[in-house]
């Protein structure tokens, strides 16, 4: 037989699939005709800056055949064996049974029946349902497809998301520059051109975007770093970890404390107003509430001037260092780049996070922001692209299959009540729970002061769990609570659907086996959230929308998620009004048809092709980032979410007054009486850091940044190629182990030696993982990924055992950004390491 | 006539591992007769990456080093193998017949830069290829040059001038890992780490600010090299040999001169260097 090559597309770029006799040889980078590439040339400093005309993968996407081959997939559907729905159902043992195999007939007879029961017994709210981002792209099988839609359906109870990666950003930011319609991040438009052009220095705060590539543009702005290094840019890195932009772009670093950038902020701040190098005019004009912040910064209220001297103390960076930064900062025309897209960075994800995002927005806003070659910009999104041709991204309400003009009939489920991810076992094992905040808060403002209680009035609690797609086992915070929420009678019946065993997989009562995207027929756009970050493909080189061709036949006995969800709906009577008749191509090509494609090419010829190219036109006219703002005049970029644009208020930023709020309106007017997210922004000494009576006891700070090999959870653990590269894990005794980085001189303290297995641990667990011993690190910090997809218990089943899979989430704490800012905290988490003998 | 080569630039790697697993993908499972059986699912793929950490906190430097087969033109590995078992192509690639080598497992350790790997259950020498397989169906460059994003792998054709590739390696500065092996090899490197001596130079009196443009020079008894440190106070001497005694100056009119030796046995950052006032 010949071999086939079959387009795909993946959650860091299109890929072409080679498959000989049903099987899969090669991935590669998705090769286009030369013909389609009519690419872009920026001119600036008498240089020509054009990409080369490929596709440029991250990393881990060359993994996809082994993870799609690996013996971690999830074969057969499969029953707990002391679970029966008709007797005991032995909640307790979640975690500790193992598993039998049974018939498909079986297993969707069991998840059927129970989803029947559970409804005329509680209600269809008592249901509720979860996945993780990202486990396969295309928007044909993505999460908010049909899982969606499935449980739209049974009229389930949804768990909110906490904006996980930002939190600072979307709960503190937003009150500072509005773009609560990005969920706190900025627009981004053109920022290269003007980057290329203008900047003289780029100060990357909590900023890796080597390694978090924008989050699903793959590694098209390498590139850009590598032209921004060539000329000479100066870079300086304020970050715990020596990170691998740092290390690329052979940048000074800086090393802080992971709870000292709000004070950090502050001190520069005050360099500013002592030396009077701000933007005066541009604060006076553009933003309000200065006076007050100038006089906290000055001190003349609290007594406290926030000095570099007194900054130091709280960051570790000697005070000539800070003062001299900021004056670099002030005299030359700066980018500063806090997070991958803008907005993001581990320093959000501290105690009181809000403040360092907030204070972001006013240093950048103290140098002009907007102002040529000076803004909020995170080197990965910018490049020149025609936007104005529509391609639903997976988030847009026209790619979500339940509510997509797509459908011939959309599904509106008219349950109330939520959950709120971050904390629901807590509402599992202890409810009644409360929180304020919509989850992603992207309509308005005051969507984060709206109060919730689970459960809800009126309402049941929920009693099955249908989870989908990786394992939060490795993301969330203080994970170990997840066993015990498993393992509560609470929980009647526990379903997973995935493709590959992960960290959560063994804590449920019947596991259905899906297949990856390779094996299914879908469509997608590279990098095209959509949604709340839509444009997201201005991080790519090239806009490319893939035809994802089922390249082999679902191995073993898995099938589509979307062919599973259709089989459980028909025993439940509900198959045609899921499905409408439509196979995963029909829906493929009705996504197609409600978008600009079929102007461009038709969808036979699409379909045939396998992909289109979109290029910018000739006539491309460049508008950057919040120049118009810094300009006094109405928005001119192609930001659709922008509700102010193209009204008599398009020359304003999205918070109530319009301007940059140096005070805070929308905290003002909603809760000016919270002292821990007050209208000003201010140094609040951390609830776990140095300060903490915590600390000594436990006198290391745990960093757990995103990875840089793995997405989430998804590749670690099931691609054992990636074991092979030390950065992500490392095999010692056969066992590919989690690494952990420490300075040299704690190393010593504790007579730790390199390639020692560690046990990182706190009141909350223990980890094992191997110790690196780096100068990366400086000490006092112990810097190891969040994400592992392994939670491999040395005790299955018992929530408190030492974990050797290297979920350092567990531990992490579960304390709030603040009191009513619900947001993850995992870099503020005091440890202590020891050789471990066991 | 055709003579691949490839020159891998240090400055433009980011380590991202594209080219290590571009690599264990083509070959993992894959024969590709007569140049290479598959390489083993638990094996690390032919094209090494070493990492190099150098310096110590906050100076710190970290390189990646991607170590594909040399292509050498001497061919060591020739040496101690069968006639005929390991063999230069027209093109200039080295390849190990995974026929003809079979049991020879002498071929491994006759690599001085040790970037042959032995398959067991094939019982074969195997090593990096240049994909040669694809190069032969038309392919314009192997797999872990097209997976590269920075630009840090280039791939062409070394006898033909007008090559992008002949065109950097006319520069000075590029060099051959290890070439005290002599044994000319056709993988060209540009930014090779070498050693660094860093610090900061503080002056007493001003600790407030960072000491901007002080003269630091370093002299290993023949020749100097001078620089000045920056807006941070910081300064940095890159590309020194190893295992040489610098005598190190920190020069600020007003100050009293300090003078430090310094020895390059490893990466030296010497922290701070607080000059006196006069």
């Amino acid at each position: 037989m010949t071999e086939k090559v079959f387009t795909s597309c993946t959650n860091e770029g299109p890929i072409n699939v080679y498959v000989k006799d049903g099987k899969v040889l090669r991935i590669r980078s998705l090769i286009a005709e030369e013909s389609e590439f009519k690419p872009w040339c920026i001119e600036a400093g008498g240089q020509s800056y054009s990409p080369p005309h490929k596709f440029n993968l991250a990393p881990f996407v060359y993994t996809e055949r082994d993870r799609l081959y690996s013996e971690d997939r999830i074969k057969y559907p499969m029953k707990r064996v002391d679970f029966d729905p008709n007797g005991e159902r032995n909640p307790q043992n979640r975690g500790k049974s193992g598993y039998e195999r049974i018939s498909w007939e079986e297993a969707t007879d069991i998840v059927a029946g129970e989803i029947q029961r559970i409804r005329s017994t509680y209600g269809g709210p008592a249901i509720t349902g979860l996945t993780s981002s990202h486990h396969n792209w295309g928007i044909v099988g993505y999460k908010m497809g049909p899982f969606l839609r499935f449980m739209d359906m049974l009229e389930y109870t949804p768990v909110l998301d906490n904006p996980d990666s930002w939190e600072g950003w979307h709960w503190g930011a937003t009150h500072s520059w509005g773009f609560y319609w990005r969920l706190g991040m900025p627009e981004q438009y053109d920022l290269l051109e003007d980057a290329l052009k203008n900047t003289e220095m780029i100060v990357f705060w909590s900023n890796d975007p080597d390694t978090t590539r924008g989050i699903y543009t793959g590694q098209d702005s390498v590139i850009w770093r590598q032209w921004l290094k060539d000329k000479g840019i100066k870079t300086v890195f304020l970050d715990p970890y020596y990170n691998y932009t740092a290390a690329h772009m052979d940048g000074t670093w800086l090393p802080h404390k992971p709870d000292g950038g709000t004070a950090l902020a502050l001190a520069i701040a005050n360099v500013w107003i002592t030396d009077n190098t701000y933007d005066e005019e541009f604060v006076t004009n553009r933003t309000i509430g200065f006076d007050e912040f100038k006089k906290y910064v000055l001190g003349e209220n609290d007594g406290q001037a926030k000095t570099p001297e007194w900054a130091a103390e709280e960051t570790g960076i000697p005070a000539r260092k800070i003062r001299s930064l900021a004056r670099e900062w002030a005299s030359r025309r700066t980018m500063l780049s806090a997070g991958t897209r803008g907005g993001e960075g581990g320093a959000c994800r501290t105690a009181y996070g809000t403040e360092w995002a907030r204070l972001m927005v006013l240093l950048a806003a103290m140098q002009g922001l907007g102002k040529p070659g000076s803004g909020i910009w995170g080197t990965t999104m910018g490049a020149p692209s025609d936007t104005s041709i529509y391609f639903p991204g997976y988030a847009d309400p026209d790619s979500r299959m339940g509510i997509s003009r797509a459908a011939d009939q959309q599904i509106s489920n008219p349950t109330k009540q939520r959950l709120y991810r971050l904390i629901l076992p807590e509402a599992i094992l202890d409810p009644p729970i409360s929180w304020h905040g919509e989850g992603f808060c992207g309509h308005a403002l005051e969507q984060q002061f709206t109060p919730f209680t689970y459960p809800m009035e009126g309402y049941p609690e929920v009693r099955m769990f249908y989870r989908y797609g990786g394992s939060f086992m490795g993301t969330m915070s203080d994970t170990s609570k997840w066993v015990r929420m498993y393992q509560s009678p609470k929980l009647e019946f526990v379903v997973n659907q995935d493709c590959w065993w992960t960290g959560e997989t063994q804590y449920a009562d019947v596991i259905l086996p899906a297949c990856t995207s390779l094996e299914r027929d879908d469509i997608g756009e590279w990098g095209a959230a959509g949604g709340y970050s839509i444009h997201g493909s201005i991080g790519c080189n090239f806009r490319i929308v893939v035809r994802q061709k089922k390249c082999i036949e679902p191995l073993w006995e898995s099938k589509a998620d979307y062919d599973i969800l259709a089989l459980i709906a028909s025993k439940l009577g509900m198959e045609e009004r899921f499905t409408e008749g439509k196979t995963a191509v029909d829906w493929a090509k009705a996504f197609y048809e409600i978008s600009d494609m079929p102007g461009i090419m038709s969808w036979e010829e699409f379909d045939k092709k396998g992909y289109a190219v979109i290029n910018p036109g000739d006539d491309y006219k460049p508008t950057p980032a919040l120049r118009w703002f810094y300009e006094g005049r109405n928005c001119d970029t192609p930001d659709p979410l922008n509700n102010k644009r193209n009204t008599d208020k398009a020359d304003e930023l999205g918070t109530y007054s319009g301007k940059i709020e140096f005070v805070s309106q929308s905290l003002k007017e909603n809760m000016p009486d919270d002292e821990e997210r007050p209208p000003l922004p201010r140094f609040i000494p951390s609830f776990e850091g140095c300060r903490s009576e915590l600390y000594k006891k436990y006198p290391l700070q745990l960093i757990s940044p995103h990875p840089r090999f793995s997405f989430h959870t998804h590749y670690d653990k099931h691609s054992k190629w990636l074991n092979h590269i030390p950065t992500h894990r490392i095999y010692k005794d056969g066992y590919a182990w989690w690494p952990a980085r420490v300075n040299p001189q704690d190393a010593e303290l504790r007579g730790i030696k390199n390639g020692d297995i560690i046990k990182l641990y706190n009141d909350r667990g223990g980890v094992l993982c191997i110790a690196v011993i780096t100068e990366r690190v400086p000490p006092g910090i112990i810097h190891s990924y969040a994400s592992s997809a392994s939670y491999d218990p040395l005790e299955p089943g018992n929530p408190n055992s030492v974990d050797c899979g290297g979920c350092v989430n567990i531990l992490t704490p579960s304390r709030m950004l603040s009191k009513n800012a619900p947001g993850m905290t995992p870099n503020s988490c005091l440890i202590e390491i020891e050789k471990w003998e066991g | 006539m055709t003579r691949y080569g490839m020159l891998i630039d240090i400055n433009k790697c980011n380590g991202c591992y594209n080219c290590f697993l571009a690599c264990k993908d083509e070959f993992t499972g894959n024969d590709y007769p007569p140049f290479s059986l598959a390489l083993p699912e638990a094996s690390k793929p032919w094209l090494k990456v070493k990492e190099i950490e150098r310096g110590r906190c906050p100076k710190v430097k970290v390189d990646y080093l991607p170590v594909p087969c040399q292509q050498c033109d001497t061919t060591p590995c020739t040496e101690k193998s069968p006639e005929g078992a390991v063999y230069m192509r027209d093109d200039g690639i080295v390849i190990i017949d995974p026929e003809k080598a079979r049991g020879c497992k002498e071929i491994v350790n006759s690599c001085p830069y040790r970037v042959i790997s032995w398959n067991e259950e094939k019982d074969v020498a195997q090593k990096c290829t240049f994909c040669a397989h694809l190069l032969d169906q038309g392919w314009k460059e192997p797999r872990c040059v097209e997976a590269c994003p920075s630009g840090a792998l280039v791939f062409g054709d070394l006898d033909d001038p007008d090559s992008r590739l002949s065109g950097i390696c006319k520069q000075a500065s590029v060099e051959t890992l290890s070439p005290e092996f002599n044994s000319s090899p056709k993988v060209f490197y540009l930014g090779l780490p070498k050693k660094m001596i860093a610090g900061e130079v503080v002056l007493a009196d001003k600790q407030d600010v960072c000491a901007e443009n002080v003269e630091v020079a370093i002299n290993d008894g023949s020749a100097g090299r001078t620089t000045k440190t920056d807006y941070l106070g910081d300064f940095v001497f890159e590309g020194l040999e190893s295992n040489y005694l610098y005598t190190l100056q920190a020069v600020q009119p007003g100050y009293k001169k300090k003078e430090v030796q310094v020895k390059t046995s490893t990466d030296v950052n010497l922290g701070e260097i607080v000059l006196e006032p006069e």
